[in-house]
C-alpha cells in the first residue's frame, strides 16, 4: 500500500511517501491511521488532531470509514488551500 | 480546459486563445489569484505551493466539467500554479466564456470558489517570524457550500 503525506503531515511523520504493509485487520482508513500512530512520535503527533486531517484514496478525498486494500494508494494531508 | 504548471501564465494570450475563432463567445469573464506581502498582519516574503500530482489535475477536470454542466459555457479554462512564487506573482487564473455575460461571471465565480477548497494545494508562507502553512479558512468552505444550494 502506497502513503503520501502532504504539507505538514511530511514535515511531522518526516517522510513524503512510503510502501507499508499493514497487518489484516486494516481495512479502512480509521484502522490505517491507528496503525501509523504506533510507529513512532513523529506519526502520533501527525495524527493527533484528526480534526485537521483529510485522506484521499486513490486520488480521491474519502471520509475515515472508506475501505482500502493493499493496492490502493492513501494521501494524509491537511485541508486543501488552493487558489 | 486545466493546466497545472510551475511557470507563469500570460492573461492575454491566454484569452485570446480562450476564444478563438469561436463567433458565439459575447463575453469572457477572468479572475487571477496573486500573491500578497501581508498575512494576518505580518509580512510575507513569498510563498511556496505544494499539491498533489495526479489528484489536482483530476480535480480541477472535475471542477471544470461542473461548471460546464451548471451554465451554458463556451470555453473555460483553469491555470494553477505551484512552486516558490513572491509577492505580486500570479498563482491561478479562472476564465469562462459565454454568449452572454451571466453564465460567464456566475461561472468563473463557482469555478475559484469550488477550487480552493477541492483541489489539492497547501500554501507555505515565508513570514519574518519564520515559515507556516496557511491554515484552511471557514469562509472559503462557506464560499464552497453556497454552490450547493443552487437550482443546478
Amino acid at each position: 500500500m502506497k502513503i503520501l503525506y502532504f504539507a505538514w503531515m511530511r514535515g511531522k511523520t518526516g517522510i513524503g511517501e512510503e510502501d507499508v504493509s499493514p497487518p489484516e485487520t486494516v481495512t479502512d482508513v480509521a484502522g490505517l491511521v491507528a496503525w501509523l500512530k504506533t510507529r513512532g512520535p513523529g506519526f502520533e503527533d501527525a495524527f493527533s488532531d484528526m480534526k485537521v486531517v483529510r485522506a484521499a484514496v486513490n486520488q480521491e478525498f474519502v471520509e475515515l470509514d472508506a475501505t482500502i486494500g493493499p493496492n490502493d494508494e492513501v494521501a494524509f494531508f491537511p485541508p486543501v488551500t488552493g487558489g | 480546459m486545466i493546466r497545472v504548471q510551475k511557470e507563469d501564465f500570460d492573461l492575454a494570450t491566454e484569452l485570446s486563445a480562450l476564444s478563438a475563432g469561436n463567433h458565439n463567445i459575447g463575453g469572457i469573464t477572468s479572475f487571477v489569484g496573486q500573491v500578497r506581502d501581508m498575512a494576518d498582519g505580518e509580512h510575507v516574503g513569498a510563498m511556496t505551493l505544494e499539491h498533489y500530482p495526479g489528484m489536482t489535475e483530476k480535480m480541477l477536470e472535475q471542477i471544470d466539467a461542473e461548471a460546464n454542466k451548471r451554465w451554458p459555457l463556451e470555453a473555460s479554462l483553469i491555470i494553477h500554479r505551484y512552486g516558490r512564487m513572491e509577492p505580486g506573482e500570479q498563482i491561478v487564473l479562472v476564465a469562462c466564456a459565454s454568449p452572454h455575460r451571466e453564465a460567464a461571471f456566475e461561472a468563473c465565480h463557482f469555478l475559484i470558489d469550488w477550487l480552493k477548497t477541492k483541489a489539492p494545494f497547501w500554501k507555505l508562507e515565508e513570514k519574518d517570524s519564520g515559515a507556516a502553512w496557511v491554515d484552511a479558512r471557514e469562509s472559503d468552505a462557506d464560499a464552497t457550500a453556497k454552490w450547493d444550494k443552487g437550482d443546478a
